[in-house]
C-alpha cells in the first residue's frame, strides 16, 4: 500500500506508541483487503460499547488506551451502551452492570469521543455528506449512511473504528470505491408497505435471500427516512447488506449500473410468511420499539397512540439522548410515562441485559430486533406492527 | 516456510496445534491462557508461551480484546501461526504486539515441534 512520508513516520513510531499500533492495525487490515492507500475520514462511529458485548477484556483494553494518552482526531460517536446512562436505576438495570458500563463511558470520554450512544448518529449531530468517507461500525448506521445519505463506509469492527478515529484515516477498499457500490441483484417489490414493520419484514426477507449482495429495489414508491432505516437495519441483520439502492428514493440509484441483473420478486405472501416466521411467542411481557433508535417522529406517533390510555404491560421506546430531550420538551415523554411506558435513551434491547430483568417474551416492530432477540437475549418474540403491539399491552 | 507478516517480531518456542478454528471470546480465558471452549480439540490446554497454530479465527469480534488481555495478563502465546488470519485475530495480535504469520501450510506443524517464527521476514521454520 502507498503511504505518505508522514504516514511512514507514524509506522516508524515517531509519533508515539499508541498511534503506531493503531496505524499498523489499519495498514495491515488494508493489506488484507487489498487497499491501495489510506484516505482521510470525516467522522467515526465506534461499536463495542455495551459491557454486555465487550466484557472485562474490552473494558481493560479501553482503560489501557486512555492511560497511554489515546485521543481521537475526528468527530466520533458511540454505538448504544448497555443501559440508559441517566435513568438506569429507575428502569431497573442491575447495579454491578451499571458500574462497569460507566467505567467504559469514562474511558471513551477521556479519548475525546462524544458519549452520545446511538445507532442513529445521523439523527443526533453526526451527519456525513454525500460521498464523504467515514468509518462507522453499527450495521444499520452503516447501511443508512451508505444508502440513504450516500456517504462511504465499510462495516468497521470496534477496534478498527477506534483506530480510524485515533488516526483520522481508513484504508481505501470495499465500499469506499465507486466500482464496489454497484448493485448486484434487483428486487421487485410487489406489495403495499404501510407500517415500519412492513419495511422490516421486507428487509429481513431480502437479507436472508441475498446475504451480502447489493440490492437495487424497484416498486417502493414512497418511504420516509424512518422506514428506510427499518428496511436497511433488517437487511443488515438477516444478511450482511451494507448498501442498498431504491429507484427514485436513494441518491446513488440514478448513478449506478443496473443492466443485466438477476431479479427477485417479493410479494405480500412473502411478507406475511416473514411475520409468521419471526413470531416465536405470544402475549409479550414487554414491547420494545426503537430498533434502530426512534426518531422524534416515531416517538410522537407513539405518544399520540398512548394518549389517555393505561398499559397493563410496559412499552419501551429506545432512542438517542438528543431525541429524548426533544421529546421531554414536547411533552411526549410525560404522555408515554403516564400511560405506563418508558422512553429509554442511550441503549437498546439487543445490547441491554433484558433477560436478567425477568422478561421472557418481547414484542417488537423491528425486523432487526426480531432477528437478534432470540439469540442475544434468550427472548421469544412477537413481531407485529405498532398498532397490534399496543393493543396487546392495554 | 514463507508466509505473510501480520504482526512483527521474532521468537522460538514449542508449537501447540489446533486443527479447528479458535474463537477467543468465550474460547480462551484471558486470565489463565487456558482453552475453555467446550469440546474444542484444545479444551483444558494452556497456550501461554507456546507458538499457537490454528487455521483461522472465528466468533465474536470481542476476541481481539481477549488476545490483547492475554498479553497484558502475561499469559499470551509467544506467536501465532495461521492458514489465513482474518480481521479478529489480526486486530488482536497487532494491538497486543504478538508476532503473527499467515499463509502457512499448518498441516506440516505438530504439537510439541520447536518452531522459529520470524514475522519480520514472514518465515516459519521447524528446528
Amino acid at each position: 500500500m502507498y503511504l505518505t512520508q508522514e504516514e511512514e513516520k507514524i509506522l516508524d513510531g515517531e509519533k508515539g506508541d499508541v498511534l503506531e499500533r493503531m496505524f499498523r492495525l489499519l495498514t495491515r487490515l488494508g493489506d488484507i483487503y487489498g487497499a491501495d492507500k489510506m484516505i482521510p475520514i470525516g467522522s467515526v462511529q465506534v461499536a463495542g460499547v455495551s459491557y454486555k458485548s465487550i466484557g472485562d477484556p474490552g473494558t481493560e483494553f479501553l482503560e489501557d488506551m486512555v492511560s497511554k494518552g489515546a485521543k481521537v482526531k475526528v468527530l466520533t460517536y458511540l454505538n448504544p451502551a448497555g443501559m440508559d446512562l441517566e435513568n438506569w436505576e429507575k428502569i431497573g438495570f442491575p447495579k454491578d452492570f451499571a458500574q462497569n458500563q460507566l467505567r467504559i463511558m469514562n474511558a471513551f470520554k477521556s479519548m475525546g469521543i462524544v458519549v452520545t450512544s446511538t445507532c442513529t448518529p445521523y439523527l443526533a449531530g453526526n451527519l456525513p455528506r454525500f460521498r464523504e468517507h467515514i468509518a462507522w461500525s453499527e450495521s444499520s448506521a452503516v447501511s443508512f449512511s451508505n444508502s440513504v445519505i450516500g456517504a462511504r463506509t465499510n462495516r468497521e469492527g470496534g477496534p478498527s473504528a477506534l483506530a480510524a478515529a485515533i488516526c483520522g484515516r481508513t484504508p481505501n477498499y470495499g465500499l469506499h470505491l465507486w466500482k464496489n457500490r454497484q448493485p448486484t441483484i434487483k428486487i421487485k417489490v410487489d406489495s403495499k408497505l404501510e407500517f415500519s414493520s412492513d419495511f422490516g419484514a421486507l428487509g429481513y426477507f431480502v437479507g436472508k435471500q441475498i446475504k451480502n449482495k447489493i440490492p437495487y429495489f424497484t416498486g417502493i414508491t414512497d418511504a420516509n427516512t424512518d422506514q428506510l432505516k427499518a428496511l436497511g437495519a433488517a437487511m443488515a441483520a438477516s444478511g450482511a447488506v451494507a448498501l442498498y439502492h431504491v429507484e427514485g428514493l436513494t441518491p446513488e440509484a440514478d448513478l449506478v449500473e443496473k443492466k443485466g441483473l438477476e431479479s427477485i420478486n417479493v410479494t405480500k405472501k412473502d411478507l406475511d410468511e416473514t411475520y409468521k416466521k419471526l413470531s416465536s411467542g405470544k402475549d409479550p411481557d414487554v414491547v420494545i420499539l426503537g430498533c434502530p433508535h426512534a426518531s422524534l417522529r416515531e416517538i410522537s406517533t407513539l405518544a399520540d397512540k398512548l394518549k389517555g390510555k393505561h398499559l397493563k404491560k410496559p412499552i419501551w421506546i429506545c432512542t438517542s439522548r438528543v431525541m429524548k430531550e426533544a421529546a421531554d420538551r414536547m411533552g411526549f415523554t410525560e404522555i408515554i410515562e403516564k400511560a405506563g411506558g418508558y422512553i429509554v435513551a442511550d441503549t437498546c434491547m439487543v445490547v441491554s441485559p433484558i433477560e436478567q430483568m425477568g422478561y421472557k417474551t418481547t414484542g417488537v416492530n423491528s425486523g432487526k430486533a426480531a432477528n437478534y432477540l432470540p439469540g442475544f437475549c434468550k427472548q421469544d418474540v412477537v413481531f407485529a406492527n405498532i398498532d397490534k403491539l399496543i393493543e396487546g399491552q392495554l | 516456510m514463507k508466509g505473510r507478516m501480520i504482526s512483527p517480531g521474532k521468537v522460538e518456542g514449542k508449537a501447540i496445534v489446533s486443527p479447528d478454528p479458535i474463537g477467543f471470546y468465550g474460547g480462551i480465558d484471558a486470565k489463565t491462557g487456558i482453552v475453555i471452549e467446550k469440546d474444542h480439540p484444545l479444551e483444558g490446554q494452556c497456550v501461554t508461551d507456546k507458538i499457537l497454530v490454528f487455521p483461522c479465527g472465528k466468533g465474536s469480534t470481542v476476541g481481539s480484546y481477549v488476545i490483547y488481555g492475554l498479553k497484558k495478563n502475561g499469559v499470551a502465546p509467544k506467536a501465532i501461526i495461521n492458514k489465513e488470519t482474518e480481521t479478529i485475530v489480526a486486530t488482536g495480535v497487532i494491538l497486543a504486539g504478538i508476532p503473527c504469520v499467515d499463509h502457512i501450510d499448518i498441516g506440516k506443524i505438530n504439537t510439541g515441534d520447536t518452531v522459529i517464527v520470524d514475522a519480520d521476514h514472514a518465515t516459519v521454520d521447524l528446528v
